[in-house]
């Protein structure tokens, strides 16, 4: 049992957040505040460590473990809204709690910071605060605007699924939450092939057309269901869908013109939030189409 | 189309094996490494690559093959080959892997030797730099900063570079940092 309030957390941004994808922070924050979850800012934080793994483990180990221990000098959970920096986060909590001497050793690097790692608190992303704390049957009550008139997609993603072992709040092969929390503002939340298939962020810089075409196949996945939009809970699935939409289009030589929203988004306008307070400008695909059904649909 | 992947390491996943570049005792040293435990329980099923998304689109990347080569001892094939960067790290090879075998750590330790040795793309070494900087493995521009405040957003902590720096200067890898500029990706 974890002993820490459910309605009080630590809010990690990580860097691609404050990078590049302030609509997700600004909808989430709203959102999150809305349903009475109190957000605490961090006073320092670093890197979850998650881009530095494939070049060196330790690092990654060390700087995940910076993060757990300063959350810890404020004896709060943490909430991210990064599924990268919630699976390392957790992976590395969960290693360094049962696996003594990787903790000592850890807790070795730390020291030389005045930092140690005690293991006393969790890490949890914005999905799984939203279904385990705030509760799917709540989130309901709380609509106000339902969005009946929308039919989209989902996408959760590859970090907040996997591997099972670290992360097991949900199935990896046939995922619920985020369908359950979509259907909860009213909209229909539809199926479609491969829905659980990496965006191809990761390979970004390594090989942009194997990323690009991965994305490519997403956003043709979703268009074979004339989904109005693609939801998603990731800063780099976004970027991959909504900032390379066009590039793919054109790559392609395909039209999807797919608006892509952070769940918190949609969720901000069930909860009867402006496209304004939800930051709908920062999208790079227009979502002005559906901003229009959804006016029509509620009139 | 653009690709990046690192110009000067040949893929060579390919060539005809010589007894002599094979390294027996390898697999044990991976076996040690945590992440890589169980790559003998590896029995080559094919389950990592028919459900690798990179595998699909990539006519090199294999992890099955890797791992084959890992246990074969082709220790400078494996960690010289550009292909070990590929992976998306998705993990859909380690959930699905029906002899528990973590393929995507396996892959990571592999990576992680191959970087030891000074083998990997540029783009980590920025990133690397941005952590021990700021904090932050991008650089986030001052412009974004300072633009928190208009969109009604508490300002960014501050990184501790000092302490970062102090936590992280026992590891192995720091020393590819000292020399910024320089390729990291040479042979």
């Amino acid at each position: 049992m974890n002993p820490l309030p459910n309605s009080k957390y630590l809010i990690f941004l990580g860097c691609a957040i404050p990078y590049r994808v302030s609509a997700y922070e600004i909808s989430s924050r709203k959102v999150l505040v809305k349903l009475g979850v109190e957000l605490i800012e961090m006073p320092e934080f670093n890197c979850c460590g998650l881009p530095l793994d494939p070049v060196s483990h330790e690092t990654m180990m060390i700087l995940a473990a910076r993060n757990l221990a300063l959350a810890e000098q404020q004896s709060l959970n943490i909430l991210t809204l990064c599924p990268g920096c919630a699976g390392s986060l957790k992976k590395v909590n969960k290693i360094l709690k049962e696996d003594k001497t990787l903790r000592e050793q850890i807790n070795g690097h730390l020291k030389e910071s005045g930092l140690e790692f005690k293991g006393t608190i969790e890490a949890k992303h914005l999905l799984q605060v939203l279904k385990e704390d705030v509760g799917i049957d709540n989130i309901k009550k709380a609509v106000v605007k339902p969005l009946t008139m929308l039919k989209v997609a989902e996408h959760n993603g590859c970090h907040i699924l996997r591997p099972k072992e670290y992360i097991g709040f949900d199935d990896p092969e046939d995922p619920q939450t985020l369908k359950a929390l979509v259907e909860a503002t009213g909209a229909t939340c539809l199926d479609y092939i491969d829905e659980t298939e990496c965006c191809g962020a990761p390979s970004v810089g390594v090989s942009d057309k194997v990323a690009l075409q991965l994305a490519k196949d997403k956003l043709s996945h979703v268009k074979q269901v004339d989904a109005q939009a693609l939801i998603t809970i990731c800063p780099f699935c976004h970027i991959m869908y909504d900032t390379n939409e066009l590039r793919i289009e054109k790559m392609f030589n395909e039209v999807y013109g797919i608006p892509v929203l952070h769940y918190p988004q949609l969720l901000g306008l069930a909860l009867g939030m402006t496209p304004e307070e939800l930051a709908f400008s920062e999208l790079r695909v227009s979502a002005k189409k559906l901003l229009e059904q959804v006016n029509e649909g509620a009139k | 189309m653009v690709e990046n992947v690192t110009p000067t390491i040949k893929d060579n996943m390919r060539e005809p094996i010589k007894a002599s570049e094979i390294d027996p005792k390898f697999k044990y040293q991976l076996t040690k490494m945590h992440g890589a435990e169980k790559l003998l329980k590896c029995f080559q099923c094919g389950t990592c690559t028919s459900d690798c998304p990179v595998a699909r689109y990539s006519d090199s990347y294999r992890p099955r093959t890797i791992l084959h080569m890992a246990r074969l001892g082709l220790k400078e094939r494996v960690l010289k080959s550009d292909t070990l960067w590929l992976c998306a790290a998705c993990f859909t090879c380690t959930d699905r892997c029906p002899q528990d075998v973590e393929v995507a750590s396996v892959i990571r330790v592999l990576r992680n030797l191959a970087a030891e040795e000074g083998f990997f793309p540029a783009v980590f070494k920025d990133q690397c730099a941005s952590v021990l900087e700021s904090g932050y493995a991008f650089k986030i521009p001052e412009l974004r900063i300072k633009k928190r405040e208009t969109l009604g957003l508490p300002s960014l902590p501050k990184g501790n570079p000092e302490s970062i720096k102090k936590s992280l200067k026992g590891v192995n890898f720091m020393k590819h940092m000292k020399n910024k500029g320089e390729s990291p990706a040479k042979q």
